[in-house]
């Protein structure tokens, strides 16, 4: 009897702790975003983005039809174990974005991470990863050096800056009325920029096209007067621009007050598609084109776009943009191949990684699907050229995600 | 060519703006105000505010912004500067800096991190000087900028108190035995010095965007322009703050964008190189 007692005694034991690990364990994941200084606006935006994603992970969200993890509660493979993103503040600078990396991993104790927005940042926080061995995926840098650095704990869901380059000319290619040979290349002498100015470089020779004015400027500045005398002595076709979002501003008022318009007015993304530049600056500068990865007007394409935004939005009041999608995805992909591994080993995760599989179904990007390459890079990605028409980016190209018919308008004009 | 030299004008014009309120506290009362850009910053809040809710075109919020601003300075050198004078000017110095990060973080706190823009205001626009086509805000800025420093330059040199002012500079314990009240002076001068940088930075909202740090866009620039022009010398930082817009836009045009902060700078080792003390020296 006492016999029996005890093996009962025990057997509840096991259960009890089993039940309480079951209900505990919580798998962390590292993410290093620019959650102060200058870049905070946007890193704020996407740290919410990724709250979302945990939470479709966490929480059951059966009305998500085709995303892994929607519908059921946590990681159903490591026994319902929910994650939990450990949010830390690179400060938008690639030192403390690499000593908030090697936080994460020794005190924290992620088995992952993710971030850092910034390409530079990606850099030196995903090099720590390399060393250490955690697996890092990264959903929103584009810069095309990082997927070529032969890493192999590094993958990346975006399509990378070469991708974007490539697509813009096939969308200047599309264009009838509009003469497109000549282009001038504005971008920040940063990673990103320089990146940009490298792939235009590359692909307007395939393309046959011509650079005629190459204005590299630091960010930041306190005038861009000279960068648009510039630029507008060159009297290009297509103004390419890579800013982000104070440089974007700055630039909209110092082209306007020269009353200088480039006819074909087209941004690398970035600066120009943050909501505070389409409120600010918005109304002044209609018609202007950029390349994006997402737009809210996929949804007549995407059902499943419009219910994350409306969940975005519920919680933030804010539309999903290019960057906070592709942040939101990211997470997603990795928890899906955390899921997948079965456990919480680094190795066993980057496996499953350098698996994943994803289907255009299984994904909210307008991508055709996830699947690495040897380097880590996703293949199945592509990007969207977008026009701005009142507070929204409408898809212009390609056109099978394009609702209006009538877009795009062109040549670009200031709006008095 | 030309368009550039007259846009570097201008825009020198603003960082001289900016400056001269440096020059004149850091000349008189020997304090290095680190907070100098976020004092510019909280002027070019106090402006975007003021239009954003009252509709207040920043030429007529910027007197409003003057007083605010100098209310903060005269706060600041009761609360924070004239306290600590007793010690080693290094705390002071050290005084003002924390200030500075103190004003920034609670910018960020109470307007969030965003970027601001003002809509077209009255000065938005262009105007022709001479075929040279102008941005309208830059243009009024430094006119603004030249009429404070007109003055300002007037008050120090050819008023009874500015030879108080002077006489404070020189020597502060003699000056009190003569019966200039050191303190009063001290405090006038930064209720002036700073509401000189909030005037700018109303102005500046017309053409420039902003946000918590935006002091650090500024604060820089007029730092450099104060040491290349003497310590404390008026004329020096006006003339120095247009000699940084110059070099910056002809660098610009005739070298590279990307060179223009680098150009300034070697113009200032040089100065500094010949001249330790500055183009104008000390008065």
């Amino acid at each position: 009897m006492k016999k029996l007692f005890a093996v009962l005694m025990a057997s509840l034991g096991i259960a009890l702790a089993q039940g309480a690990s079951a209900q505990q364990k919580v798998i962390k994941i590292g993410a290093v975003y620019p959650l102060s200084g200058a870049l905070a606006s946007t890193g704020g935006e996407l740290k919410q983005a990724i709250e979302l994603a945990e939470d479709i992970i966490n929480n059951p969200h059966p009305e998500l039809k085709g995303i892994p993890l929607a519908a059921g509660a946590g990681l159903p493979k490591l026994g319902g174990a929910k994650i939990q993103v450990v949010f830390s503040d690179s400060q938008g600078k690639p030192g403390i974005g690499q000593a908030e990396a090697e936080r994460l991993i020794d005190q924290e104790h992620v088995v992952a991470l993710t971030g850092a927005y910034q390409s530079d940042v990606t850099k030196t926080a995903s090099r720590i990863a390399e060393q250490r061995g955690i697996p890092y995926l990264n959903g929103e840098s584009s810069s095309p050096d990082l997927t070529q650095r032969g890493y192999k704990w590094f993958f990346r869901t975006t399509p990378n800056d070469e991708t974007f380059i490539h697509n813009m000319m096939e969308f200047l290619d599309g264009l009838k009325n509009q003469p497109t040979k000549k282009i001038a290349v504005v971008y920040e002498n940063t990673d990103f920029g320089v990146n940009t100015y490298k792939a235009v470089q590359k692909f307007a020779k395939q393309s046959g096209r011509e650079i005629v004015a190459n204005i590299a400027y630091s960010a930041g500045s306190p005038s861009l007067n000279s960068e648009t005398q510039k630029l507008a002595a060159a009297k290009p076709d297509v103004a390419i621009f890579a800013s982000y979002t104070s440089d974007a501003m700055l630039f909209v008022r110092t082209m306007r007050q020269m009353n200088y318009a480039p006819p074909i007015f087209l941004a690398n993304d970035a600066g120009f598609i943050d909501s505070r530049f389409i409120s600010e600056v918005g109304p002044q500068v209609q018609g202007v084109l950029t390349r994006d990865v997402w737009s809210n007007d996929l949804y007549t394409v995407k059902p499943i776009i419009k219910q994350v935004n409306d969940m975005f939005k519920a919680k933030t009041g804010k539309d999903l943009n290019g960057n906070s999608a592709r942040s939101l995805q990211g997470v997603l992909v990795l928890a899906d191949a955390i899921n997948r591994a079965g456990s919480t080993n680094p190795e066993a995760i980057r496996k499953a990684l350098a698996d994943t599989n994803l289907s255009a179904d299984q994904i909210i990007m307008p991508w055709a699907g996830v699947k690495f390459d040897s380097n880590g890079q996703n293949l199945k990605g592509q990007g969207l050229i977008l026009q701005l028409e009142g507070k929204q980016y409408q898809t212009v190209w390609p056109a099978n995600y394009k609702k209006k018919q009538n877009l795009p308008i062109l040549p670009f004009t200031w709006k008095k | 060519m030309f368009e550039a030299l007259a846009t570097g004008l201008f825009n020198g014009l603003i960082y001289a703006a900016i400056a001269v309120g440096l020059a004149l506290i850091w000349g008189i009362t020997d304090v290095i105000n680190f907070a100098h850009g976020d004092f510019l910053m909280l002027g070019m809040y106090a402006a975007y505010w003021m239009f954003t809710l009252g509709h207040v075109d920043p030429t007529l919020s910027a007197p409003i912004a003057a007083c605010l601003l100098a209310f903060v300075g005269f706060l600041s050198y009761a609360v924070i500067i004239r306290p600590l004078q007793r010690g080693s000017p290094m705390i002071v110095i050290l005084a003002t800096f924390g200030l500075g990060l103190v004003l920034r973080q609670l910018a960020f706190i109470a307007f969030s991190p965003d970027y601001r823009n003002l809509p077209d205001t009255w000065l938005s626009g262009a105007v022709n000087l001479a075929g040279v086509s102008l941005g309208r805000p830059q243009v009024a800025t430094g006119l603004v900028a030249l009429v404070v420093t007109g003055l300002l330059f007037l008050l120090v040199y050819r008023t009874r108190w500015g030879h108080a002012l002077q006489a404070v500079a020189e020597d502060r314990q003699a000056a009190s035995f003569v019966g200039i009240a050191a303190d009063r002076i001290n405090a006038q001068v930064w209720m002036l010095g700073s509401a000189a940088v909030g005037l700018a930075g109303a102005l500046l909202t017309s053409f420039f965007y902003v946000f918590p740090s935006v002091g650090s866009v500024f604060g820089l620039l007029a730092f450099v322009a104060v040491a290349m022009g003497g310590f404390g010398s008026l004329p020096g930082a006006f003339i120095s703050g247009i000699l940084i817009g110059v070099v910056e836009s002809m660098t610009g045009y005739l070298v590279e964008p990307a060179y223009k902060m680098v150009s300034i700078f070697v113009i200032f080792l040089l100065v500094l190189w010949y001249r330790p003390r500055g183009l104008f020296g000390r008065w």
